[in-house]
């Protein structure tokens, strides 16, 4: 597995089980905010999650119309 | 025990420590309300504090500390009002706010922020009028308000820059980006980070020991390490009315309260 594919697949886990939904519902071009169901609120504590889990600060405005996951992965590779 | 219970907030005193719980739906949105029981609180902290050693300042909601000032009611009260005498409402609100705030910073007190979740804004500002913060790992921190045309207008600039470098204050200001707790202990601005949903429990533990010193010691040791901008906070009260008359700042509240964005709290 490449380390993009590695982000991306940990990002889908870690969405799946912090808001609760089938792993398996969850792809890659899957718009997050429609497929959790998650708010402004929850978005937040999503983006400190995914800090805390790869070690990494995602500044705002970097993620800013990011919307789906494999984009996310790539914000997120690019700064690991 | 000295307790209160209101809409917004509710304390309590107990064995010395004075614990003011934030519980206003939807994260604790400074508005009107807030401030009348804030105010409330700080008359009643004068007649407690003779009984207490410290304060713990901290949210029961999930959602966070605090969003901040209460945009809605903000953009809302200053609808259908002439300019003038909505930066005249606007000033008023600050003075009063800074009045509640320059207490608790001077309160001979050691006062703990127990944080969790969104600390923005405002909320970021109430966390540092105290002297340590504890927050928990999903805590996080951001000034926004360059986004309405604003500046943070609750004694935030002043207080951060009293605590930190100003690179990092000016980072903070200028891009508006958030940031997590680990973040916040890199730069010095939290003293401790605990588990999820444990912060809480840490400010107790530290009031704890804090109520093992010498309170004459401990009062004389805040005093000598902790001055208060007061020049500094009246000046940004005054930059904040001024902004406050920009066209900027109605088009930024009114994207916000009609935002059907994902992401309103985000800058």
């Amino acid at each position: 597995m490449t380390d993009s594919k590695k982000t991306l697949d940990e990002i889908l886990n870690l969405a799946a089980a912090q808001f609760k939904v089938p792993r398996e519902k969850l792809t890659p071009d899957d718009d997050f905010f429609k497929t959790l169901g998650i708010d402004s609120l929850q978005a937040l504590d999503l983006l400190t999650r995914l800090e805390h889990h790869f070690n990494v600060e995602l500044p705002d405005y970097e993620l800013q119309g990011v919307s789906d996951f494999r984009t996310l992965a790539s914000r997120i590779q690019a700064r690991l | 025990m000295i307790e209160f219970k209101g809409q917004a907030l509710s304390w309590e005193l107990k064995d010395g420590v004075i614990e003011l719980a934030l519980h206003r739906d939807p994260c604790n949105e400074i508005g009107s309300l807030t401030l009348e029981e804030l105010e409330k609180f700080v008359s009643a902290l004068e007649r407690m504090q003779d009984n207490a050693h410290t304060l713990i300042l901290y949210s029961t909601l999930k959602s966070g500390f605090c969003a901040g000032a209460d945009l809605r009611e903000l953009y809302h009260r200053a609808q259908g009002m002439e300019k003038q005498a909505a930066t005249r409402g606007v000033r008023e609100f600050l003075e009063r706010i800074h009045k509640v705030m320059n207490t608790i910073d001077a309160t001979p007190l050691t006062t703990i922020a127990a944080l969790n979740g969104v600390t923005f804004g405002g909320g970021f500002e109430l966390a540092l009028v105290c002297d340590l913060i504890i927050a928990d790992k999903m805590a996080r921190f951001c000034f926004p308000e360059l986004r309405l045309g604003l500046i943070p207008g609750f004694g935030g600039i002043p207080r951060l820059k009293r605590d930190l470098g100003n690179g990092v204050v000016r980072d903070l200001l200028l891009t508006g980006r958030s940031f997590n707790a680990t973040k916040a202990q890199q730069i010095g601005l939290v003293s401790q980070v605990v588990g999820e949903g444990e912060s809480l429990k840490a400010a107790r533990s530290t009031a704890a020991q804090l109520g093992k010193f010498d309170r004459r010691t401990a009062i004389a040791a805040k005093k000598f390490i902790k001055p208060i901008p007061y020049e500094e906070l009246q000046r940004e009260i005054d930059i904040f009315c001024d902004l406050f008359t920009q066209p900027a700042v109605e088009a930024g509240l009114k994207k916000f309260v009609e935002s059907k964005d994902a992401l309103p709290y985000l800058p």
